[in-house]
């Protein structure tokens, strides 16, 4: 749990962060979102103190951030950015084995990480563990940073717009992956982002700020039923709001009693995509189907269309 | 040019080296059409060889002792209790170019005496420039978020410059060193007219009696010297710059 306590980060007369108060909930994905210059980057930075509050105070698990060094704070913490940051004269196991090394883990320890961390993110560890960062491309190099990340097994990640400079398949491939190395490893993730997307595709919650200021922290359909300001409201996007509400939620959870002809949908395709699918094929229905490829029931036009609506 | 030209041309060039200060007179009726009747075509006031290594030595230490100073200096004013130090430290090193090395040596003598000394004063003093400013441009132009990436996994200052900076901006740091040491084997040779041992008595003792071929020999391996110098440096400047992964 992070408890972040009344904080302010103020540079001469410039409130970057404005008394912000939030508690991010063990094991769940928060994404702090909002415009360039939000301050959201800033109180990111705050939770593993790579930048100093003015005044407040974060808790991790109930113990405040500044009982520590910051440098020992930050091995305990990961933290994945954009454009990776891999160290270019250290190979991929190197690279992950960073903070184990800083942490004086012995050697066996340490490659067994680093070969099990290799396997989760699906790169083959006796091609991999030798290369460098610039013999890889865009993809992998993004995956070994966040492989570098929870290298140290954190129970918080903070990631900085980790997946901004993929492109947007390779983008969309990440975020899942992020996603289910998170029920994985029930890591309690932090990421920041300025792609709604985005944040509505990977967050339990989101908070929203602007100029300095948290306006909104909740469940995404929170956002999108009750905008608490116009700023949120322009974020989410007017035209947006029911496709924003059905990418929340799984097929799975709108799955009916019934049949229906074409190609099964897996239960974890997104609301939005089953409409997609629909609209383009010229179905009313889809089948559903588990992971083991059992059929659940179906997804319908007339189901997906109520979910969408404005709420009453 | 095919690859295989420069590396046999250096090769061909060091074995030149080698055999003209081992075993001059070889050379000798290459020379003698250079020098007057009866005067020796080959320097007969003692050992090129010996020369050759008093010459290297003397280049040698005043590098080290420039690399030192350069590098530590570069490291103190490019973190942020030394910042306030850049400008000034910027400006001694400066003028430590600016000044001629004849001046140097005319201004040490009387200090340190005649020999060794004032010439390594001055090949010091004119070393630091290059090797201060490379290091500078390494240590500030890291990128940005391999230094935020070094800091978010919790490196201490010490760790990133060992394990970070130091080793990415070594590229840079050694081109630095190597536009130093070609500088110095060259100056190196002026230390002779305050009677420090090196290829420079070869050249004085030619222009003083006339003999060109002294001044030709003494000026040939001074080059030699220099450009086998600059060639190895750079052969492992770009290994390092492979290593430190800024060529893909």
């Amino acid at each position: 749990m992070i408890e972040i306590d009344g904080i302010t980060k103020r540079y001469d007369d410039n409130t970057v962060v404005n008394n912000v108060t939030m508690t991010i909930e063990p094991r769940t994905v928060t994404v702090i979102v909002g415009t360039s210059g939000s301050g959201k980057t800033t109180l990111l930075r705050m939770i593993n103190r790579l930048v100093e509050p003015t005044s407040g105070t974060i808790r991790l698990d109930g113990e405040d951030n500044h009982t520590m060094p910051g440098y020992e704070l930050r091995r305990r913490i990961g933290y994945a950015i954009q454009g990776h940051g891999l160290f270019p004269h250290r190979t991929v196991a190197q690279n992950i084995a960073t903070v184990p090394v800083l942490l004086g883990w012995d050697r066996a320890r340490i490659d067994a990480k680093v070969a099990e961390l290799l396997a989760l993110f699906q790169l083959d560890p006796t091609l991999f563990a030798a290369r460098f960062p610039h013999e890889l491309s865009g993809g992998q190099q993004q995956r070994v940073g966040v492989a570098r990340a929870l290298a140290a097994e954190p129970n918080v990640l903070l990631m900085d717009e980790p997946f901004g400079a993929l492109d947007p398949i390779i983008r969309a491939k990440a975020q899942a992956d992020l996603l289910d190395i998170q029920r994985l490893l029930k890591t309690t993730i932090v990421l920041v982002t300025h792609d709604m997307d985005e944040a509505f595709h990977l967050a339990d919650k989101i908070a929203v700020m602007d100029k300095g200021e948290l306006v909104q922290y909740g469940a995404p359909a929170e956002l999108v039923k009750n905008p608490a300001t116009e700023f949120v409201e322009t974020l989410i996007g007017a035209s947006e709001r029911p496709f924003r509400l059905l990418s929340i939620e799984t097929a799975g959870e709108a799955v009916e009693p019934g049949t229906a002809d074409g190609k099964p949908l897996p239960e974890a395709t997104s609301q939005r995509d089953a409409l997609s699918e629909m609209l383009w094929t010229g179905r009313h229905a889809l089948p559903v189907a588990a992971a083991d490829g059992r059929i659940l029931g179906r997804v319908t036009l007339e189901g997906l269309t109520r979910r969408a609506a404005k709420p009453q | 040019m095919r690859a295989w030209v420069p590396p046999i041309l250096r090769a061909v060039l060091l074995a030149v080296l080698i055999a003209f200060l081992v075993s001059p007179g070889w050379f000798s009726p290459l020379l003698k059409p250079l020098v007057q009747d009866n005067a020796p075509a080959i320097y007969n006031q003692g050992s090129l060889l010996t020369l050759t290594l008093l010459h290297l030595r003397i280049v040698a230490i005043a590098t080290a002792g420039a690399i030192v100073v350069a590098v530590t200096l570069a490291i103190l004013v490019t973190r942020p209790f030394g910042a306030e130090f850049l400008p000034l430290s910027r400006s001694l090193v400066n003028v430590g170019q600016t000044f001629p090395p004849v001046a140097v040596l005319a201004l040490a003598v009387p200090a340190l005496g005649f020999g060794e000394k004032p010439t390594l004063v001055a090949l010091f003093l004119y070393g630091l420039l290059p090797i201060f400013e490379n290091t500078l441009t390494g240590l500030t132009t890291l990128p940005v978020s391999v230094m935020e990436a070094a800091r978010g996994s919790g490196m201490t200052e010490r760790q990133r410059l060992f394990k970070v900076e130091l080793p990415l901006a070594m590229p840079v740091i050694l081109a630095g060193i190597r536009l130093s040491v070609v500088i110095s084997l060259a100056t190196a040779t002026i230390g002779s007219t305050v009677a420090a041992k090196t290829l420079g008595e070869v050249i004085i003792a030619g222009l003083q009696s006339n003999n060109i071929a002294f001044v030709l020999q003494g000026g040939l391996i001074v080059g030699a010297l220099a450009v086998l110098i600059y060639d190895g440096l750079s052969a492992i400047e770009r290994v390092l710059a492979r290593r430190a992964g800024l060529f893909s």
